[in-house]
């Protein structure tokens, strides 16, 4: 085993042989964030007294929810026979939603060490991430982790890996982040296996940026891997996709505090803040170069993020509009995907129509708003975006269905996605009956090992977005994983669904769906409904229709008694008071016309029962 | 009434009525309550004030009783006349509970007479009681026409047996009939109470108990929907799935069957849950209530209504009984309604009635509320043109969201 090391290499002075440069791939829970902080231990750049359970992940949500969102690199010596290396730990997101951000963390290391828990196996999104990094001619280490726990398989799961990326199952490393087990041979194998960054020291400097944060003291923190030349503090630096130019306030390496240096160099990972206050400053995925000596020719890869999901965002409270407007603009600042327009909605009032990348992020943006604003929200059911060709010809982008026109469509394209599920053999017949019931067209099966299964698909996106994982999850007692990339487009015999309430349309519950699933939309919504919305002094038919045509109707039947029996001398002021207490309810109500709808019954209406479920837990 | 008093500002312990009393008492009739708080046995759906051990301490016991209630009526006449209010005769006494005729006859007569010595009775004054059909006997009756009663209001409830069971009412039903021909031979006129929606009931229960009770050719009838009410039995056992619960559509149907049968039977509604042979025979003390007319209420947990004050009196009968031992008002708390909550009032109580709402006392947005209300079939469209909200049969039944839309804010 290597001893920790005497010397750290430093900053901007380091040969980029002695630089490694790597990132960690795993599911979810399969323990990634307890090995990185095990490192920061081994390798010693955190004590042990400052330890707290992952270190790198910052915010609370993530540290709840045992994920990590947003990525950072952290530089950390390691001795392997008497040379000091400098090892960088691109730490990458571990969700599908956030692909993109997986990409450029990718392309900023030579390896990944590829962790899966050996009571699990690996799961679809690590093997998508696995597949990216082998896209990108990535060196994979293999690990398996939390070898320490009574179910674990290790034969079995390396036997897995050894398929997946050739080789052989006895280089698996068997680690434990809990017990620190294996974790020094898992950083010696780092510095031996992995290829050394190479990269024009006296060509102009080209950095890439994989990660961009805002932080309330400092401005936009922006983490880069520089390939070429070298930066320094104070110089004027340019964003090539933008031209924007900034000066370099700070750059310094995070090991793990920022630690600022004389520059960075070939190969080098680490962080640079030039005051700007908007992450859109300062793009994931952009080049940064000197702006008195620029490159001639960006690094390849940037992308916009685009937006995948939207929804309409509303305060429950309308006189918190102000303040949710002022809370997405604080959010913006730490998040480039994210991306709202101001909205009316006649059954919600004044809300925002928000893009999101896939499904968690809209999550996390829902959550963060209701914890960290102090908001109630409701979201409307989540769409994907619609291009629909009119018989004219024109082209229209629908990320509201309420903005479905009507009528006159020549044809509509959505958004397909080519889906990977992984699962035990046992479940194939249930995940395939799901993926036909959703419009997926199987693309191909293989066998991972001996009793589980590679499912790929290609399927709507609006088909998954909504409640698709939640009822995959249960058919398969929870074993299957799901991971999903964009793929295209299809044209498809779309509509929109309306629902009326006493003949008055509600936007908040439109739809659009596939022709032959409109009707069990509109008989689910309407009955839904029916319950949900209390009886009024006159009969409320509740319609879901396709343009004029109605195609489910429920009704709800008119009240019939709303009286005190008695009101004598005693009864007078409790009547009152009860009168000034339904007033008072009557405030919390949302017109649909004459109807009153309480807030209740759009929040349970626009809520699938999963996630009802999973807010009481 | 309901034994939960209101929340309100404290009464000064004088009693004394400050100066908005007054005010327009020339136009008001006056008339006396009195609670009887006592009974044989409490009914399952009964939150009322009402006690029955028969010795409760301090003046406080049922043979005290009548005594510690007339030294209320003295005090009265005294706090009127201090606050500044003109003497005037009583229009109307009634007397409740509780079960009233609990009470001997005599205790209930010597109220009365107490009554009448302070302020007087008014030509042709209404003076009811309300009786259990078990505690009456002929006797009873002719010593209560004797002291100036005029009429007397029996609890029938119901005609069948497991309903009256459920009610926890101990009258077999064939006493009723003996008990309406005593009051009528000791000349009473005779109003029966019905309680429709019990649990349990069928609407050919509640059929049979309507078509006996007309059948007994009653000056008046009143038929109340169940209310259950919170801590009571029977909340309890809806809640523990012993009985079930209440359902507001038997209720309207149960409600339709009855002012259907009753109006054949020759009866009009003067008020949505009462209906009376002639208007003469209406309860004119309850309709004192619901035109806000002055009165006192006699008795533990009684409320009392005089020009836009509105007070109550301490619950427990042996706290009454001590603070008017002391000379102390027995008020627990008290209310004085500004303007604008006696309109409300005003509009929530006259809307009840027959006689109906003048539409021109609505705000404007009130009174464009009234074509809606005629659209949707609540209010009777002939009564409106002459300036009147009256309710339909249907608006009966939905009178507290009528009083939302006229009232809004």
């Amino acid at each position: 085993m290597s001893p920790m090391a005497r010397t750290a290499p430093v900053p901007a002075a380091t040969d980029p042989a002695i630089i490694r440069n790597f990132c960690i791939i795993a599911h979810i829970d399969h323990g990634k964030s307890t090995l990185a902080d095990r490192m920061l231990q081994s390798t010693g750049v955190v004590q042990a007294r400052d330890m707290k359970a992952q270190y790198l992940d910052r915010m609370d949500i993530e540290r709840e929810r045992g994920i990590t969102i947003k990525s950072q690199a952290v530089r950390m010596p390691w001795e392997v026979d008497g040379v000091s290396y400098a090892l960088n730990m691109i730490d990458t997101p571990g969700h599908v939603d956030f692909t993109y951000e997986v990409s450029r963390s990718l392309a900023a290391c030579e390896g990944a060490v590829l962790l899966v828990d050996a009571a699990q196996g690996i799961e679809a999104q690590t093997l998508a991430n696995l597949y990216l990094a082998m896209e990108n001619d990535l060196t994979i280490i293999p690990v398996l982790n939390k070898i320490d726990l009574p179910a674990a398989q290790p034969e079995k799961y390396a036997a897995e890996l050894a398929n997946l990326i050739g080789g052989d199952p006895e280089d698996v490393l068997l680690v434990s982040g809990k017990t620190g087990v294996g974790v020094e041979a898992l950083l010696d194998k780092i510095v031996t296996d992995l290829p050394a960054p190479v990269g024009n020291a006296d060509a102009p400097a080209r950095a890439m940026i994989f990660d961009s944060v805002y932080d309330t003291y400092r401005g936009v923190v922006t983490y880069v891997r520089v390939v070429d030349g070298m930066l320094h503090p104070r110089e004027r630096i340019q964003m090539m996709s933008t031209r924007a130019s900034h000066e370099l306030l700070e750059i310094g390496v995070s090991s793990p505090e920022p630690t600022p240096s004389k520059g960075l160099g070939v190969g080098e990972v680490g962080y640079l803040i030039t005051g700007v206050k908007d992450v859109r400053q300062s793009k994931v995925g952009d080049t940064v170069t000197n702006l008195a000596k620029p490159a001639s020719k960006s690094l390849s890869g940037y992308a916009d993020p685009k937006p995948m999901v939207f929804s309409g965002l509303y305060p429950l409270d309308g006189t918190d509009y102000p303040v949710l407007r002022d809370a997405l603009d604080k959010l913006k600042l730490n998040d480039a995907a994210l991306i709202y327009e101001p909205e009316t909605s006649a059954a919600l009032g004044f809300g925002f129509r928000v893009g999101f990348l896939g499904l968690l992020h809209l999550e996390i943006v829902r959550e963060r708003l209701e914890r960290e604003f102090n908001l109630d929200l409701i979201s409307t059911a989540p769409n994907v975006v619609y291009e629909v060709t009119l018989e004219d010809k024109s082209v229209l982008t629908v990320t509201n269905p309420s903005e479905f026109p009507a009528g006159k469509i020549k044809e509509v394209r959505e958004p397909m996605v080519s889906a990977t599920i992984l699962a035990p053999n046992e479940f194939v017949g249930a995940i395939m009956e799901l993926c036909q019931g959703r419009r997926g067209q199987m693309k191909g099966m293989d066998y991972l090992s001996e009793d589980r299964v590679e499912l790929r698909y290609w399927i709507p996106l609006a088909e998954i977005v909504f409640d698709f994982f939640d009822i995959l999850k249960s058919k398969t007692r929870g074993y299957a994983s799901l991971d999903w990339k964009a793929d295209g487009e299809q044209v498809a015999d779309l509509v929109k669904v309306d629902i009326l309430l006493q003949g008055e349309q509600v936007d908040a519950f439109s739809a659009i769906t596939h022709k032959d699933k409109a009707y069990a939309y509109g008989v689910m919504m309407t009955g839904k409904l029916r319950e949900l919305i209390p009886r009024q002094q006159f009969e409320v038919p509740i319609q879901a229709a396709i343009g004029s045509r109605i195609i489910a109707r429920e009704s709800i039947r008119a009240i019939r008694k709303d009286v005190l029996a008695k009101c004598y001398g005693g009864d007078i002021s409790r009547k009152r008071k009860l009168l000034e207490k339904q007033k008072e309810g009557k405030k919390r109500m949302k017109m649909v016309g004459r109807v009153e709808v309480p807030q209740e019954a759009f929040i349970a209406a626009l809520t699938t029962d999963e996630s009802k479920d999973k807010a009481k837990k | 009434m309901p034994s939960t008093l209101p929340l309100g500002d404290p009464a000064p312990s004088n009693g004394l009525l400050p100066g908005q009393a007054t005010d327009g008492v020339a136009d008001r009739a006056f008339g006396l309550y009195v609670h009887i708080p006592f009974c044989a046995v409490r009914c399952g759906y009964c939150d009322f004030n009402t006690y029955t051990a028969t010795e409760l301490g301090g003046g406080a016991s049922q043979d005290a009783y009548a005594a510690t209630a007339s030294s209320e009526v003295v005090f009265a006449a005294k706090v009127l006349a201090e606050s500044g209010l003109p003497q005037r005769k009583l229009g109307t006494v009634f007397f409740g509970g509780g079960t009233p005729t609990l009470l001997p006859a005599h205790d209930l007569a010597m109220i009365l007479r107490t009554a009448i010595g302070q302020w007087g009775l008014e030509e042709g004054a209404e003076v009811t009681t309300e009786a259990n059909p078990d505690s009456v006997t002929p006797e009873s009756l002719a010593v209560l026409r004797e002291a100036g009663f005029t009429r007397v209001s029996f609890g029938m409830q119901s005609a069948v047996p497991h309903v009256l069971k459920v009610l926890d009412r101990t009258h077999t039903p064939s006493r009723v009939p003996q008990v309406v021909r005593w009051a009528r031979e000791a000349g009473l006129d005779v109003s029966l109470d019905l309680i429709y929606g019990t649990p349990g009931e069928s609407l050919a229960d509640w059929r049979h108990s309507l078509e006996t009770a007309l059948s007994y050719e009653p000056d008046h009838i009143s038929a109340y929907a169940l209310i259950v009410e919170d801590g009571t039995k029977l909340a309890a056992q809806i809640r523990r799935g012993e009985v079930p619960g209440i359902d507001d559509d038997d209720h309207a149907d149960k409600y339709e069957l009855a002012d259907q049968l009753i109006t054949e039977a020759g009866l009009g509604w003067y008020e949505v849950s009462n209906w009376a042979r002639t208007p003469e025979h209406a309860c004119r003390h309850n309709l004192a209530y619901w035109r806000g007319d002055d009165w006192w209420g006699i008795g533990p947990g009684a409320h009392s209504h005089v020009g836009g004050v509105r007070w109550w009196n301490v619950k427990h009968p042996t706290a009454y009984a001590g603070r008017l031992a002391q000379g102390l008002s027995p008020a627990a708390g008290r209310e004085t309604l500004d303007q604008e909550t006696r309109n409300v009032e005003r509009v929530l109580l006259e809307v009840r009635l027959r006689s109906g709402l003048d539409i021109p006392t609505l705000s404007p947005a009130g009174r464009h509320e009234v074509a809606g209300l005629i659209a949707d079939g609540l209010v009777d469209p002939a009564a409106a043109f002459r300036g009147k909200l009256v309710l339909t049969l249907q608006g009966r039944l939905l009178a507290d969201a009528v009083v939302r839309r006229v009232l809004p804010d």
